[in-house]
């Protein structure tokens, strides 16, 4: 298998892989997915990391430390915003409220 | 690149479907999050490892800098300003993804592959448009600008233009690799981009903020290409296909097609809606009648809004539930897809409210409630109630599945004043003799409501 069919292999996979496991997330948290997908591609930092740890030019160098920093706040930030969003739905305290409750 | 590096990079990967699966359950939601959030350490780490990189100091500044910006911003953003929380972020991913490709595009000339040219200007553009896109949709929730579409005269022209104009940059890219051409491409990308959004009115902002998502994550995918990186692949490709899915989906609660959110206002003007209050008659009444129009319904379903959210009333709208539900009535909220800034965003709001989940209906569930239901308190909600996305083919909400308040046999309707909703558009049931209005911002009128419910 040439080079490029591999990657057009993972490439096609993923993209069933992706819809099979979206389609499975509940409408109830499909804000925290908008914001948990969008933290994943915060992971471009690798990208730029790599491109300006090899970059020669001053210029090229000061580019790339931008693209890091922008990187770096979309995956921090990401994935920091979608915890603090998960974290209520997680927290199910019984108040002592819940215990009078009847159903007519 | 050593075979254990790619082996981490496949594990990094799988992380990364883990953390979308999790998202399957509010149960293993925050795990798989934590999950994705440690590979993406990982992944990062890998480089300063493997390879010999130059000037590590100023980079892990960088990465500082940048993560400290983001946790602030994450750390102060309040759940109403989420979607421009996610615009934001979304706009600076794709931003770098351009930046990363515009200097791999710096080391490329004649014997680099054809492929891996389309795919960096691919990035490029898509990059840039996913940047300026999401700058303007930020602009529009934060009300930096109106939040209604805007248009001028040659739009059409200028936004077909510029599209021809990055295909033939492109193609000169593919051609003939430079930098200038690519800086050039990102200049047209930048502008596709606000001329993209500029016409996308108030409740499609949200559906645009998820299809620009997917952009990012696709032209993410196309550098993991370019640089031979299959975390990025995988990655980038999960939130293409994960985005452009929920676009699809957001787009049918909404009752439209993508094109038409994204185009609709270029054809007819019709998106554009009334924006103006209306003076015709309306009943309305104070707390305490409401109060005990609640007291004695068997009955009750609320139908909470954005605007409820604004008002920070979640917390007095649910102790009002529980003294309902402790008089035994059984009250339910309606909760439509769309409520909210966002596909879920209410379930959010009220998450923060701690709501407890078994008293949260969804749309499709709870629409055949109605015709037996005493009371329906509409707090805050405007859109997803309004009978014209059944009635009037006119209406901009036309075609949109809502809740099926009109049904019930009695409406309340707390609102601010008789300005129409986020859509622009006037909500005939507001003047239907079984509707009642509450005037008030909402915390204060949910207040009094709990008071005099409490004395009846």
């Amino acid at each position: 298998m040439s080079e490029g069919v591999v990657w057009l292999t993972i490439f096609v996979l993923s993209v069933f892989v992706g819809i099979e496991v979206i389609s499975k997330v509940s409408s109830t948290l499909h804000t925290p997915l908008m914001s948990g997908a969008n933290a994943i591609h915060g992971i471009i930092l690798l990208g730029a990391v790599i491109v300006t740890g090899t970059a020669e030019s001053t210029l090229a160098i000061v580019v790339g430390l931008v693209a890091i920093v922008l990187a770096a706040i979309n995956m921090v930030g990401g994935f920091v915003v979608t915890d603090r969003m998960l974290q209520m739905f997680g927290r199910r305290k019984p108040r002592p409220r819940d215990a009078e409750r009847t159903e007519p | 690149m050593p075979t254990w590096v790619q082996l981490v990079y496949l594990g990094c990967a799988v992380c990364f479907i883990l953390a979308l699966k999790g998202l399957s359950g509010p149960r293993t939601a925050r795990l798989g999050n934590l999950v994705g959030a440690g590979a993406a350490v990982v992944a990062v780490s890998v480089p300063f490892i493997y390879l010999d990189l130059d000037h590590v100091p100023l980079m892990l500044a960088a990465i500082a800098l940048g993560s400290v910006v983001g946790l602030i911003g994450a750390q102060r953003v309040q759940m109403t300003q989420m979607p421009q929380m996610v615009a934001l972020f979304n706009g600076v991913g794709g931003g770098a993804a351009a930046l990363v490709a515009l200097l791999e595009l710096q080391h490329m000339g004649a014997a680099t592959p054809a492929f891996d040219l389309v795919a960096t200007a691919f990035t490029v553009v898509v990059g840039s448009v996913s940047f300026s896109g999401s700058a303007i949709t930020f602009a529009k929730l934060q009300e930096l600008m109106t939040s209604r579409p805007v248009l001028f005269p040659g739009l059409p022209v200028a936004f077909g233009g510029a599209l021809l104009a990055a295909v033939a940059l492109s193609v000169l890219v593919v051609l003939d690799a430079s930098l200038a051409l690519g800086v050039l491409l990102g200049l047209v990308g930048l502008g596709l981009g606000v001329l993209l959004v500029l016409p996308v009115g108030g409740a499609d902002v949200p559906i645009v903020i998820s299809l620009l998502n997917a952009f990012t994550g696709l032209s993410v995918a196309a550098g993991g290409y370019v640089l031979g990186n299959v975390v990025l692949l995988v990655a980038g490709t999960l939130v293409g296909a994960a985005g452009t899915f929920l676009t699809l989906l957001m787009a049918g609660a909404m009752g439209r097609s993508v094109a038409n959110i994204l185009f609709g206002a270029l054809r007819g003007g019709s998106t554009l809606g009334a924006g103006e209050a209306s003076d015709r008659p309306v009943r309305s009444a104070g707390p305490a009648d409401i109060a005990i129009l609640l007291a004695y319904a068997e009955r009750v379903i609320v139908v909470p809004g954005y605007g409820l959210a604004v008002a920070q009333a979640q917390h007095t709208l649910r102790e009002l539930v529980e003294v309902l539900l402790a008089r035994g009535t059984k009250v339910d909220y309606a909760i439509h897809p769309v409520a909210g800034r966002m596909p879920g965003h209410m379930n959010v709001l009220l998450a923060e409210a701690q709501v407890p989940y078994e008293q949260l209906a969804e749309m499709d569930d709870i629409n055949g409630d109605f015709k037996q239901t005493d009371v329906v308190l509409v707090v805050g909600a405007n859109d997803v109630v309004n009978p014209a996305a059944r009635t009037t083919p006119s209406a901009p909400i036309y075609g949109m599945p809502i809740l099926d308040v009109d049904q019930a046999r009695q409406v309340v309707f707390l609102k601010r004043s008789m300005r129409p909703g986020f859509a622009g558009i006037e909500n005939e049931l507001l003047f239907d003799p079984r509707t009642t209005l509450l005037f008030g911002d909402a915390k204060d009128t949910l207040g009094k409501l709990l008071a005099a419910l409490k004395a009846v």
